[in-house]
């Protein structure tokens, strides 16, 4: 069984300018220790996705209008709050892109790196500071006894960063959120950051779930990607797989736009056009109007995601059909 | 070799540092840009990477005389900025454009496309007041926007022509040097390439040179023709980008290239990542001798007290470290 399957997940945010449908019937499912990337642009909602499972989407005007999303036997979407709250912070633990707004500058981070021992676990003071002492070694801090009284400004990105990775960990969760942690940070410290994520996951054998527009950092990473677009998962398939057999024309398009894979001098490849506007119904493929195979029943009918080979599913007509 | 166009000499931009709230006293200072020395010529792209806190922002701000040099001279077809007249300084800007990072932050909520690009052409007088409309329009068509969208607000676009409208905003004055900071960082990826393809055909189109800096070293191979590599207020490399990007000669420029992911997982297995420790030092105390002798993998006891200055290291290369025919 796996530790995580949604299915049909739909989360739309009812505002006064209409019906946005940040989320539009996405299922994917996550094995014990498995990395899963999600990569899409900028309201592909793939952050919308992780927020409704981890129930952090403000209700009104965000709802979610159907789905299930079993962890371990448990609906996190229609399960009781005490349900939630003995799964949230403990089991499934979430890292936010931003280290310097997801730290409460006003604590020590002393404070809140033992908050959720002290709340999930029969657990002294004297103990939970021990574990927090010992996590925030193993996050690569020096001089943490010192370091331990210290306010979140106090601290780099980076090392920000890390204290919130050790806050994630400390009750060793079977299911890590990354949403996004590297993009605030530069590259060097970016590199640092992936590695540490890489080695935890090792030694505890949890599951990640990382989410990133960048495809780079995903290949690294990730046993599995799956691609966002509009909403919807247009493909997903094993990290290799997806990087060499792409077939889904939004996939490809985004791999050929990174600039490290372009000869330099020529003109870049870019996808014409922006993404779609979701606040109004797409009866057809999302991507059609800027898909350059788009024929007119990719604009009539929604594609479904198909498995094409094993682990490997898109969401393209024309490629199911073998066409492209 | 092509004409120059701008200068830099011995720039140091600090920021003082106070203390005390009665009796304020300096009691240090930020060295944000320490020392330096740089030449664009006309129709050239030059690359300025670094991490953040290396001071590739403070030195744009500088040349654009945003903030003043604490030392140093910006010589501008033969003007020098940092020592002339409020006076001649207005007609250098028309010579010297920006274009900033956060399109969302740079353009007025309050003024319509039409506004925000015919303000420069008033103030600078570049036209006419009957032939601004007619100009505006050719702008926006030359940064690939409907000239219909003229009576819009900045809200109503997406970054990406946000940005668009930023860069018409520089092309406006008919400038010599566009710096442009972080111009595609807030954007996505499928948007950055329009942008970049943007940016350098219209520096081929109109022999503008631009300063285009970036922490993403793959972007700057790309559009850059010679590329500098800053740390901690000072340039440790410089010379031709792909040479500079895919043979790094300075330790950290090394560092840098092999911690760029690479977007494919066959790649990325083979990648030979060195890993810096730590973060950058502050820039109020730097370390003494070579700046990154705190994180270097090659550091010597003589690192620590010799200040490298930049070496010849290759054709049109320099590199500033002492070891850097040992490494």
């Amino acid at each position: 069984m796996p530790l995580l399957s949604v299915t049909d997940l739909r989360t739309h945010f009812h505002t006064r300018s209409g019906v946005y449908r940040a989320v539009d019937g996405v299922s994917f499912s996550l094995e014990r220790g498995e990395t899963l990337g999600i990569v899409g642009e900028s309201g592909s909602g793939k952050s919308v996705t992780c927020y409704s499972l981890m129930g952090l989407i403000p209700q009104p005007p965000g709802r979610i209008e159907s789905g299930t999303a079993f962890f371990d036997g448990v609906d996190l979407l229609h399960c009781t709050p005490k349900q939630a709250r003995a799964i949230r912070g403990k089991r499934i633990a979430m890292i936010f892109q931003d280290p310097m707004t997801s730290l409460n500058p006003y604590l020590r981070i002393s404070t809140q790196l033992i908050e959720p021992l002290l709340i999930h676990e029969k657990i002294t003071r004297a103990a939970a500071k021990k574990r927090a002492l010992e996590m925030l070694e193993s996050v690569g801090l020096h001089d943490v006894g010192r370091r331990f009284h210290q306010y979140p400004h106090e601290f780099s990105g980076g090392m920000r960063q890390r204290v919130m990775i050790a806050m994630a960990l400390i009750t060793r969760p079977e299911l890590l959120i990354a949403d996004e942690p590297t993009t605030a940070l530069d590259v060097t410290v970016q590199a640092q950051i992936l590695e540490l994520i890489k080695a935890r996951q090792q030694e505890l054998g949890m599951a990640v779930i990382f989410i990133t527009h960048d495809l780079a950092v995903a290949s690294g990473l990730c046993d599995r990607v799956q691609v966002m677009y509009a909403g919807r998962i247009v493909e997903t398939a094993a990290t290799q797989t997806l990087f060499e057999q792409p077939r889904h024309p939004y996939t490809r398009g985004l791999q050929r736009s990174i600039p490290a894979l372009q000869p330099k001098g020529a003109e870049l490849y870019t996808i014409p056009g922006l993404p779609p506007d979701v606040s109004k119904p797409i009866p057809g493929c999302a991507f059609a109007p800027r898909c350059e195979y788009a024929v007119d029943r990719c604009r009539a009918t929604r594609p479904p995601l198909l498995e094409v080979a094993p682990g490997h599913a898109h969401a393209c007509l024309r490629a199911q059909a073998g066409e492209i | 070799m092509a004409e120059t166009i701008l200068e830099l000499q011995g720039i140091r931009t600090y920021f003082p540092l106070f203390e005390g709230f009665i009796r304020k006293r300096q009691t240090g200072s930020v060295k944000a840009v320490d020392g330096v020395d740089l030449t664009l010529h006309k129709g050239e792209v030059l690359g300025l990477v670094g991490e953040s806190g290396c001071g590739k922002s403070t030195l744009a701000r500088t040349i654009l005389q945003l903030i003043p040099p604490t030392a140093g001279s910006i010589r501008l077809g033969g003007r020098d900025l940092a020592n002339c007249s409020p006076r001649e300084l207005v007609a250098a800007r028309r010579d010297l454009q920006m274009i900033f990072q956060d399109p969302y932050a740079s353009l007025n909520p309050r003024l319509t496309v039409f506004d925000a690009l015919a303000e420069p052409l008033r103030v600078h007088r570049i036209c006419a007041p009957a032939a601004i409309p007619e100009r505006v329009a050719e702008l926006m068509r030359t940064v690939g926007l409907a000239p219909r969208f003229m009576q819009k607000y900045p809200h109503e676009f997406s970054g990406g022509q946000r940005q668009r409208i930023a860069i018409a905003r520089a092309l406006a004055m008919e400038p010599k040097v566009i710096v442009a900071d972080e111009p595609v960082s807030a954007l996505d990826v499928s948007i950055q390439a329009q942008i970049l393809n943007l940016l350098s055909e219209l520096c081929r189109r109109m022999n503008l040179s631009l300063i285009f800096i970036a922490h993403d070293l793959s972007v700057v191979k790309h559009i850059s023709d010679r590329v500098a590599v800053m740390y901690l207020g000072k340039i440790v490399e410089l010379g031709p980008a792909l040479d500079v990007i895919e043979r790094p000669r300075h330790p950290y420029t090394r560092a840098l290239v092999s911690a760029i992911p690479s977007p494919h997982p066959a790649q990325e297995k083979l990648r030979q990542r060195i890993m810096l420790p730590g973060d950058p030092p502050s820039p109020i105390n730097p370390p003494s001798g070579c700046p990154f002798h705190t994180r270097c993998p090659y550091v010597q006891e003589r690192c620590k007290t010799t200040v490298p200055s930049l070496v010849p290291a290759g054709p049109d290369r320099v590199a500033a470290c002492i070891r850097l025919d040992e490494i």
